[in-house]
């Protein structure tokens, strides 16, 4: 209360300094008062209160129809304050949100964790950026013993906190269905019919399910709507789409998904990715699995893991470090 | 004057009869300028939310005292048999995105206490409290 006093006297005095004197020192003085006024919560009504009585101080004269205009503009004034109470309101409102996001986004990061598994014959590399704080890629591996090393890459359709919920549910159907040896096919049947039951019907699940079978290296994949995975031959230097047409998650229940197969040899890889991948919107026109192509073979020679980096550098270079959506890639080499 | 003043809200120009009410009251009790204008227009909204959702109410306008008369202010109790609001606690705790910002969630940044009473096909009370400072 004092201290809106003390601010009261001072505006009058740098009011009346202005009155006398109109140079830009006593406007920046005044500016730096409002700006004090703020911080102790003075609404526009309140400052325009502050000058009428400034103002009748200063002059006693005052005709008594200026002083009430000044009472009309107070009037009119309140709901500018109360716009500004609303605004304030809201940005705490924000902040709060912001910090609870922050707090999913970790416990999503530690239920989504992907452990990259280490079989003796294949070298597994992976790189999953997420575009804002969630991410709507997954990467989930299934391999429990030295015969089969199951897949799954996975782009929920939409954004942030209802894909991020979903995406947990896609997490869990895949571990209950535990063991590596399972059918792409009947893998991508059973969690159809999980989303299809449980998930809003604006939401849609892509994913691309491959077994790898480390006995025969017979990798069989089966895909729901998934951005086809990319298959290189080193013997023919050729590299072929795996694809796999297979309605997206989570829209027909009885949905049949056909599983294919294919025999990888020595030096051969596969890179499995999301649209986020191949996706340009800034560069419409653009091959961009063929530029993958390139980039691929031009850095087969390195590991999985650095090939998935170096893919992503040269990707993200070339759409100025702005992504436009979550990015996966996952490579398997043999 | 008398220490309660009752408004019959009928028609829109009785929202005007219960803000002017409501203003000499409080300047009366000896509230400034921008307080005044601040009571208005809460008293204002709840008027208006009567013409609008009830038809017909009631303001009371009323002085009050606490800390044995060391305290004034004013209360203002806005009374109807309307329809009654669904979700009290929504109406005060967020103002739709395309509201223009006053309302009841307005009026209870206006003033120091806001209560709503109101059941559904019974009616709806809101007892407002601004006190002098
Ligand atoms: N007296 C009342 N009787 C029945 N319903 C009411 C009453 N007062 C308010 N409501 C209900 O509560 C809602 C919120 O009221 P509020 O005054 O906060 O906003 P509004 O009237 O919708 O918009 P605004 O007041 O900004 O024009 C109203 O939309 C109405 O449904
Ligand atoms: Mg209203």
């Amino acid at each position: 209360m004092n201290i809106l006093k003390q601010l009261k006297a001072q505006y009058k005095k740098i009011l009346l300094d202005y009155i006398l004197n109109q140079n830009e020192s006593n406007l920046y003085i005044g500016q730096n008062l409002i700006k004090q006024l703020i911080q102790k919560n003075v609404t526009p009504e309140d400052v325009i209160g502050i000058h009428k009585q400034a103002i009748e101080e200063i002059y006693e004269d005052l005709p008594e129809s200026i002083s009430h205009a000044y009472d009309f503009l107070i009037e009119l004034m309140v709901h500018f304050g109360l716009k500004v109470k609303e605004h304030q309101f809201l940005l705490l409102k924000q902040e709060e949100m912001r910090i609870e996001m922050d707090i999913a986004a970790k416990i999503q990061n530690l239920l989504l964790e992907t452990t990259i598994p280490t079989p003796e014959l294949l070298d597994i590399g992976m790189v999953s950026i997420p575009k804002r704080k969630m991410n709507g890629d997954y990467v989930h591996f299934l391999h429990d013993d030295e015969n089969y090393l199951g897949v799954a890459v996975t782009d929920v359709v939409g954004k942030g906190v209802p894909a991020a919920l979903c995406m947990s549910m896609v997490k869990y159907g895949l571990d209950t269905l535990g063991y590596a040896n399972s059918n792409p096919s009947y893998v991508l049947e059973v969690l159809n019919k999980i989303i299809e039951k449980s998930v809003d019907d604006s939401m849609f699940v892509s994913l691309f399910y491959g077994r790898y079978n480390l006995n025969n290296d017979i990798f069989t994949w089966a895909s729901a709507g998934h951005e086809p995975a990319l298959y290189y031959r080193a013997k023919e230097n050729i590299f072929y789409d795996l694809e796999s047409k297979g309605l997206l998650l989570g829209i027909l229940p009885e949905f049949k998904y056909i599983q294919h197969d294919v025999k990888l040899e020595k030096d051969d890889f596969l890179v499995l990715m999301t649209d986020g991948v191949t996706d340009f919107r800034k560069l419409e026109e653009f091959d961009s699995r063929g530029y993958i192509k390139q980039l691929a073979v031009s850095y087969s020679r390195l590991s999985a893991q650095q090939m998935c980096e170096e893919i992503y550098k040269d990707l993200e270079r070339l759409q100025d470090f702005n992504l436009d959506d979550d990015f996966t890639i996952v490579i398997i080499k043999k | 004057m008398l220490d309660e003043t009752t408004v019959q809200i009928v028609t829109e120009l009785d929202i005007v009869a219960a803000r002017q009410l409501g203003r000499n009251e409080a300047k009366a009790i000896g509230f400034n300028k921008v307080d005044q204008a601040r009571i208005a227009t809460a008293i204002s909204e709840l008027a208006k939310n009567i013409f609008l959702y009830a038809s017909v109410g009631k303001i009371i306008i009323k002085r009050i005292t606490k800390n044995g008369n060391s305290e004034k202010g004013i209360a203002i109790i806005a009374i109807d048999k309307g329809p009654g609001i669904k979700d009290v606690g929504k109406v005060l705790d967020y103002s739709p995105a395309a509201n223009n910002g006053a309302g009841l969630h307005a009026v209870k940044r206006l003033v120091d206490l806001i209560e709503i009473q109101s059941e559904i096909g019974m009616g709806t009370i809101v007892r407002i409290e601004k006190w002098l400072r």
